[in-house]
């Protein structure tokens, strides 16, 4: 699923708000989560999960090309943690497939016996 | 501080005046949609800030760490992220910023 059809999805789901008003709400929610990261502050979304930085140290690393080494400086990068919720939905749907999966073969054995 | 949905629900009211319901339904439904797509199988593409991916991991051993109790960890779907490279920038600016 996209940016844009995660919009229609919603537009789908409510009928009182404006295409375009659901476009620029989702492009603002996102942009504030970026922003939120950029400047170092945490995203907590209870259900969802919550985002935060991880430091990676200074390293030496090397020019692929021309096999030079490079000093690279620390920094961070977004991570995000996956919340309850979405751990358990998501896992819980899986195990349904499996368990589906498993069921089919033994119905197509049986039939075939 | 953390953002939260209120945080974004406020925003949303000020920035682009929906009511506060529609702000907070609004929010809701953003984040709920992201978790069916993945509850679904699907994958959560972002533009400009990241991808919500789902990797299958196989049985593994584990342990309790409590008892040190040998139990095997079930396979599972589990979601990660991988932020987009405008977001990985973004947030290597700030840490330029701190040092």
């Amino acid at each position: 699923m996209t940016k844009s059809e995660l919009i229609e999805v919603i537009a789908k789901a409510q009928n009182h708000l404006a295409y375009r008003d659901i476009e620029l709400a989702v492009k603002c929610m996102i942009e504030e989560m970026s922003q939120s990261l950029a400047s170092g502050e945490r995203i907590e979304i209870r259900g969802f999960g919550s985002f935060s930085l991880h430091y990676r140290p200074p390293r030496i690393g090397r020019n692929p090309k021309t096999g030079e080494t490079v000093a690279l400086s620390g920094k961070y990068v977004p991570y995000f943690k996956p919340g309850k919720e979405l751990r358990d939905r998501v896992n819980n749907r899986y195990q349904e497939e499996l368990a589906r999966q498993e069921a089919g073969l033994h119905t197509r054995e049986g039939q075939a016996g | 501080m953390a953002l939260t949905k209120a945080d974004m629900a406020e925003r949303l009211f000020e920035e682009l005046g929906l009511n506060k319901r529609e702000a907070k339904e609004m929010v809701e439904m953003f984040f709920e949609e992201i978790r069916m797509a993945l509850e679904n199988g699907e994958q959560v593409k972002l533009s400009g800030f990241g991808n919500f991916d789902l990797r299958e991991k196989k049985q593994r051993p584990g342990r309790n760490p409590k008892t040190g109790e040998e139990i095997p960890i079930s396979a599972r779907r589990v979601v990660t992220f991988r932020p987009g490279q405008k977001l990985k920038a973004r947030v290597e600016a700030y840490a330029g910023r701190e040092q």
